[in-house]
């Protein structure tokens, strides 16, 4: 089976100083694969990069056999690719409900109503707040309406950068268990970047572990959450 | 609070001896201050040497005035212990707006259709009313100019202080077409003797249009990257450069001298003369020089309509909300698939645009055009005028563009402040306008930070049309 999107020896440069040393990364169709780091190893990075801003100065990503490396942002995000971005990101002055329906403004709102119908079952609360401006929500709300103005886009590959930054444990679970349920019920592929190892690993099929701009570990995420190196850099403190 | 200036409340620190305290120090301090400033002056006595006066008395007024005020606000206002009112309840102000909000629009358009009548029957004559109508075309262009930026700065968020160079450029398009000999030449010779002088406007107004778009592209390319700051900086400069070429490019346009008869507005076609074929002879009028200011004010009313009716439209169309999504996130709006190079560029073509059709417009009102009307100041003031308004919000310009335009006008008329009991027949008021009116910008944005009129309505709704509040959000913000 060839990978849904394939990122090969991929280095990155802010100027010139190197932020991805090469990584290799695999996501195949209908896993949700988390990548987990500590902060500056080149998350962040990897996300943006795929996205096409800043571009890969070396190697490829591919994106279901079409190589996107060096295609506008704007081109990568219009072929089924939707990202949260990192910090949410929301249309501050826009309501809830102008922000998710400029997650569909690309493809014309062929499917708006449909669309907003589930993301109302996926996340009840941005019913409620529908006519409110996004910069009033919640911080846990605004990373609702970030996942589901994405998905408004009617993604195949979900890219997610942090959606639990600065949220209470119990909002986290609530967007972790929605992404699973996407996941299951939807078969939707899901790329998620986090620094909340123990969660991230425990839904993920798949892991990577990346520590200054490389990919050290890889392998299912019940495996890494039992590799002591995992354990004693990322865990240790408690969930 | 052993201070003797504050007497017998020294001892026992009452709120009246602490005001009074305060109000002699800022007293003192406002005389030392303006002692300086206003109390030596040097005057040109003929032909003579400079000769110094002095101007103690002036300096002691301003100081007992600071003083008496700051004793007042400090007894009422300022009064420690006074009870705020509560931060939850909606300010008297808001209420106010609340009742005259579903009224405004409506009343404000039709002020706009009905106002040369209501000058001429106040006035009682058309040749008196022709300073109240000029105002109007003034502020209308005002109203005008402030919704073509609004597009730029209240709807895609570039701030862009250069916006008199596309109102330049449509100006001088109209001048240079209008007056264009071979133009007129050739349109003799195909169209008819005096087809170019009577249809110039009505011909040129969408090529300035175009060509003010097309400038809006330009100076669009090399700031796609630049926000805030340096995007201001940038179009500050812009707007100069054309200044600048309009100078120094003399044989194509006459330099400082400037471009002067510019042909008049014409009723579609037809001259505003007393001749046979004139508007009054064909319409069976009296021959009156004011038919042309009336009808100006109305073809500045409906450009002005035009304006506004066109970023309605374009504000529910996508490219109008990927211009509000631009504003709030340049890289959400990436990740959503939004060309963002393609937005900006639109923004700043269709706002240009419109500043070009303003442009068109003061060439052919004024018939004289020179750099000299297109210095930085213009665009400070159409800048102000949309941030005053609230960002983004068509009525709230209006309402801005009304009260700084005609504010400033009126502030003219203040020769009440001669008579002598006041500040003298020397006293020049109009000296002084701009200083009331940066006090009255001031005040605005201590009150009302977010503008006139803060609150927004979504472009798209759900069953009904809410009004988002510009509450809760930060400043600058909402």
């Amino acid at each position: 089976m060839t990978a849904m999107l394939s990122v090969t020896g991929v280095k990155t440069y802010y100027g010139n100083i190197v932020a991805l040393k090469g990584v290799d990364v695999e996501v195949n169709e209908g896993e949700i694969v988390t990548l987990i780091g500590a902060n500056g190893a080149g998350k962040s990075t990897l996300m943006m990069t795929i996205c096409g801003s800043p571009r890969a100065r070396e190697g490829s990503v591919v994106f279901n056999g079409r190589d996107i490396t060096n295609l506008p942002t704007h081109e990568i995000m219009r072929l089924k690719i939707a990202q949260s971005p990192e910090g949410r990101r929301i249309f501050g002055r826009m309501t809830v409900y102008e922000n998710l329906q400029m997650g569909a403004a690309v493809d014309g709102n062929t499917h708006f109503q449909d669309d907003l119908e589930r993301m109302f079952t996926l996340f009840p609360r941005l019913k409620e707040r529908l006519h409110q401006r996004g910069g009033t929500l919640s911080g846990g709300e605004q990373q609702m309406l970030a996942i589901a103005r994405a998905l408004m886009t009617r993604p195949r590959l979900l890219l997610l950068d942090e959606p639990s930054l600065g949220l209470a444990p119990l909002v986290v679970k609530q967007i972790f268990d929605a992404i699973r349920d996407l996941n299951r019920t939807e078969g939707l592929t899901v790329f998620l970047v986090e620094q909340n190892a123990y969660h991230a690993l425990k839904l993920a099929h798949r892991g990577y572990v990346m520590v200054n701009g490389v990919v050290t570990m890889s392998g299912t995420g019940k495996e890494l959450l039992e590799r002591p190196e995992v354990k004693a850099a990322y865990l240790e403190g408690g969930h | 609070m052993s201070s003797p200036l504050a007497g017998d409340g020294a001892a026992r620190p009452s709120p009246f001896a602490a005001a009074l305290k305060d109000a002699v120090v800022s007293g003192v301090i406002t005389f030392l201050l303006f002692l300086p400033l206003v109390g030596f002056r040097a005057t040109e006595s003929g032909s003579g040497p400079l000769t110094l006066t002095y101007r103690f008395g002036l300096c002691a007024t301003f100081a007992i005035l600071v003083a008496v005020l700051r004793l007042v606000l400090h007894l009422t206002i300022w009064r420690p212990g006074r009870q705020k009112a509560a931060r939850g309840t909606p300010s008297p102000l808001a209420a106010v707006g609340g009742f005259i909000s579903p009224m405004a629009k409506p009343a404000f358009f039709a002020l706009a259709l009905f106002y040369p009548l209501i000058a001429i029957v106040v006035t009682g004559g058309l040749t008196p009313s022709r300073y109240w109508i000029d105002l109007g075309i003034y502020i209308g262009s005002y109203v005008m100019l402030g919704w073509g930026l609004n597009i730029v700065v209240g709807l895609a968020g570039l701030l862009d202080l250069g916006y008199v160079a596309f109102y330049a450029v449509g100006a001088y398009a109209f001048a240079l077409l209008s007056t264009s000999v071979p133009i007129n030449d050739w349109m003799a010779g195909h169209l008819g003797e005096n087809f170019w002088a009577l249809w110039s406007f009505w011909v040129c107004l969408p090529v300035c249009g175009i060509l003010a778009a097309m400038w809006g592209v330009i100076l669009g390319f090399p700031v796609l990257r630049l926000r805030g700051d340096y995007l201001a900086i940038v179009t500050l400069a812009f707007g100069e450069i054309i200044r600048l070429v309009l100078i120094n490019w003399t044989d194509f346009t006459n330099g400082g001298a400037g471009i002067a008869s510019i042909p008049p507005i014409s009723f579609f076609g037809i001259p505003f003369t007393a001749a046979d074929d004139g508007f009054a002879a064909r319409f069976g009028l009296t021959f009156d020089p004011m038919h042309r200011i009336i009808f100006l004010y109305f073809v500045i009313v409906a450009l002005s309509l035009l304006t506004a009716l066109a970023t309605l439209r374009l504000r529910r169309m996508p490219v109008g909300r990927a211009w509000e999504a631009l504003r709030e996130d340049e890289i959400a709006c990436r990740s959503l698939g939004i060309n963002t190079t393609l937005t900006k560029l639109t923004a700043f073509a269709t706002g240009a645009m419109f500043g070009g059709f303003a442009g068109a417009f003061f060439a052919v009102r004024v018939r004289f055009v020179s750099p000299e009307s297109f210095t930085f100041i213009e665009s400070a003031m159409i800048l102000a005028i949309v941030v005053l308004g609230g960002m983004g919000s068509q009525m709230g310009v209006a309402a801005a563009a009304v009260f700084m335009i005609g504010g400033m006008e009126m502030l003219r008329n203040l020769s009440f402040l001669k008579s002598d009991w006041l500040l003298g027949p020397d006293f020049d008021p109009t000296l002084y306008r701009m200083l009331i009116f940066g006090f009255a910008m001031v005040a605005v944005m201590v009150w009302r930070p977010r503008g006139l009129v803060s609150g927004r309505l979504a472009t798209i709704f759900l069953k009904e049309r809410k009004k988002v509040s510009g509450d809760l959000v930060k400043e600058g913000h909402g």
